[in-house]
């Protein structure tokens, strides 16, 4: 069996002078898995998502991707390995206003040589693997690529961010309420979306919300609540 | 590379604030620019007051108090030399020719120099330059007197035109030459120095003047000579003020200044005219030393500018730079981005101030000369220049650490999290 792409083992957390802010036991996100992380906002997901990222590291505990444990690794080696193997979309404003779409899309390309040869190889150029991601996306006409990204709707600035964070396939995308400024029919079609190129590119994702109602998209559902036990000692 | 193109493209999207701040220090660089360039003609221009002559002669007194009166006209002489040790001096077999000079009157604040023809063969200003008649030609009459530029054009004086000396230096006088009325026949082409506010006239005119003067008083009644009378009087001056001397050879120079300053008719010195001009320059120096670091500072000044607007834009972009983090830029990237910025608004403020220095040198060149007599050449900018321009380039680099050490750490803080 192929290596989980995240795997968690009794990770503790604390900010400087704060009391201990995650404690999680155990966490495994295999290849190719859709998992949905539920948790309100302050109840840590901004902090686990930066130590996945190896923003931050871990007070204890191992954070592995990929088999590689982030501890062992130098600040420049861990930036290194997140922008080879890890895509993001935050919850909105993705883009950068002063690039365009084309230009959005490819910049984490200029960043890891790695995904820059991915992308290469499945599609020639990086270019063609940003058009091509923009096709499935259904962001290809013309008009739409020569107008500032601050032009484009929310739905479709959403879609430019999941492009970028898909190029050069990452063997994980992490979401991070993508959809909270989005319409509820906007929502499903841009999960469909973004479940579609993720099975295409054989990624797995982890999606960060509070928004219950997309539970069900998903092949497994987890509550940081019940993930961490610092927050339910506070609970209780 | 792509981190350059970055900068850009973000430095673009904030083009107002952006071009402000090039625009700030644009305009300091041409204001030190342009300072350097009018400092280093003065100081060319001062150095070219006089030229081509090796000493000037004079009475026993300060060096640059000879320079001062026999050149630059400011002041009086406190003593005079007699007429026969001038007639020795020229005797001299290393002198080659020489200008008598004889000071004392003025005509409405301007001085009245009394010489001869030998002025206008012999004297050289600037480059090498000899004086030049706008109009006219020198004096052969008793009463003509040949005015510089500035005179003609500010008492609105021409050929021909009547003017009455005064006796004394100052600006009003009491004591007229009104019997003697002299006659402009030429008046000199601008030449940037003080020739141009001169009245010159001919010792013997000179002497005319104060022919039937007793005890330092006009005389009165009978013992009066009018100008008419006066031409057939023995008008050879009995003393002169200085004298400027050409040799035959400037290796000759301290020789003949050694034997100057040991004559025995009388005490005498003379000056080398290079070193007098450095002397005075040292102490003019300071006033053009302040205009420089005046500017120093307005550069200064500039770039303090650009630090704020830097730093003012980062709070409004860390979105921008944890979005580049997310999509894997590091820390030292963001550290470049930013240190990028600051020399790419320094660098465009830099080439814009010098073009603008040279549009406005272009502008005002025909007015500085006309005006000021200093001709501004567009020359490339010297070995100086780049410097001046590579040390605020540096600075604004070392200064653009500041705001790339507070991204990193802001960057590093923040990490992947937007805060807004």
């Amino acid at each position: 069996m192929a290596e989980p792409v995240v795997q968690l083992e009794r990770i503790t957390f604390a900010w400087p002078g704060r009391a201990t802010l995650l404690d999680i036991d155990s966490f495994t996100l295999q290849a190719g898995e859709r998992v949905f992380l539920k948790g309100p906002s302050g109840s840590g997901k901004t902090t686990l998502l930066g130590l996945l990222g190896g923003v931050q590291l871990p007070a204890s505990g191992h954070i592995r991707l990929l088999g590689a444990d982030l501890a062992g690794m130098s600040g420049s080696a861990r930036d290194h390995f997140r922008a080879d193997h890890t895509g993001y979309i935050f919850q909105m404003f993705n883009l950068l206003p002063y690039l365009s779409m084309l230009e959005n899309i490819i910049l984490p390309c200029h960043f890891s040589r790695l995904r820059q040869q991915r992308a290469c190889q499945r599609h020639g150029s990086v270019q063609a693997a940003a058009l091509h991601l923009l096709g499935h996306l259904g962001l290809d006409q013309p008009q739409l690529r020569n107008q500032p990204v601050t032009e484009l709707s929310i739905g479709q600035q959403q879609r430019v961010a999941a492009a970028r964070a898909l190029i050069g396939s990452p063997e994980l995308v992490i979401a991070d309420e993508p959809t909270s400024a989005l319409d509820a029919d906007t929502r499903e079609a841009f999960l469909q979306l973004l479940f579609s190129e993720c099975r295409a590119l054989g990624s797995s994702l982890l999606f960060v919300s509070h928004d219950a109602a997309l539970e069900p998209l998903f092949d497994r559902s987890l509550s940081l609540h019940q993930l961490n036990r610092a927050s339910r000692a506070e609970v209780i | 590379m792509y981190l350059l193109r970055l900068a850009f493209r973000s430095l673009l999207n904030r083009r107002y604030s952006a071009l402000l701040t090039v625009l700030a220090i644009a305009l300091s660089v041409t204001l030190l620019l342009g300072v350097e360039k009018i400092r280093n003609e003065a100081r060319a221009s001062f150095a070219g007051t006089i030229s081509g002559t090796d000493l000037i002669v004079g009475p026993r007194t300060g060096s640059v108090q000879l320079l001062l009166y026999s050149v630059f006209r400011i002041g009086n002489a406190s003593s005079n030399m007699r007429w026969d040790s001038y007639q020795r001096i020229i005797e001299h077999p290393r002198v080659d020719w020489a200008i008598p000079i004889s000071l004392g009157d003025s005509h409405r604040g301007f001085k009245v120099m009394g010489t001869n023809g030998d002025y206008f063969t012999h004297f050289r200003h600037g480059r090498d330059r000899a004086l030049v008649f706008a109009e006219g030609h020198a004096f052969d009459d008793l009463y003509d007197a040949v005015i510089g530029a500035d005179i003609a054009r500010e008492l609105n004086y021409q050929l021909d035109s009547e003017l009455v000396l005064a006796h004394g230096t100052g600006a009003v006088s009491f004591v007229e030459h009104a019997d003697k009325p002299f006659r402009v026949s030429g008046i000199l082409a601008k030449t940037g120095t003080p020739v141009d506010r001169t009245i010159h006239i001919s010792l013997q005119g000179m002497e005319a003047l104060h022919v039937d003067w007793q005890q330092g008083m006009p005389a009165r009644g009978a013992a009066r000579v009018d100008a008419e009378q006066a031409r057939s009087l023995d008008l050879t001056p009995s003393t002169i003020t200085a004298m400027l001397l050409g040799l035959d050879s400037r290796v000759a120079t301290f020789a003949v200044q050694r034997d100057i300053n040991r004559f025995t008719g009388e005490p005498l010195m003379a000056v080398l005219p290079g070193v007098a001009l450095q002397e005075l320059w040292s102490l003019l120096g300071v006033a053009e030393q302040a205009l420089f670091i005046v500017s120093v500072f307005v550069v200064l000044t500039g770039l303090v500018g650009m630090l704020t607007a830097i730093l003012a834009s980062l709070n409004e972009r860390r979105r921008e730079m944890a979005i580049l983090r997310s999509v894997g830029a590091r820390p030292r990237h963001v550290f470049s981005l930013l240190l990028l910025e600051a020399a790419g608004l320094a660098l465009a403020g830099i080439l814009l101030g010098l073009g603008l220095m040279y549009l406005v040198m272009w502008l005002a060149q025909p007015l500085i000369l006309s005006r000021y007599g200093l001709f501004i050449p567009l020359s490339a900018p010297g070995l100086w220049d780049w410097g001046l321009l590579g040390a605020i380039l540096l600075a604004a680099i070392i200064m653009g650490c500041v705001p790339a050490w507070r991204a990193y750490r802001q960057s590093l803080i923040d990490g992947l999290s937007i805060r807004t």
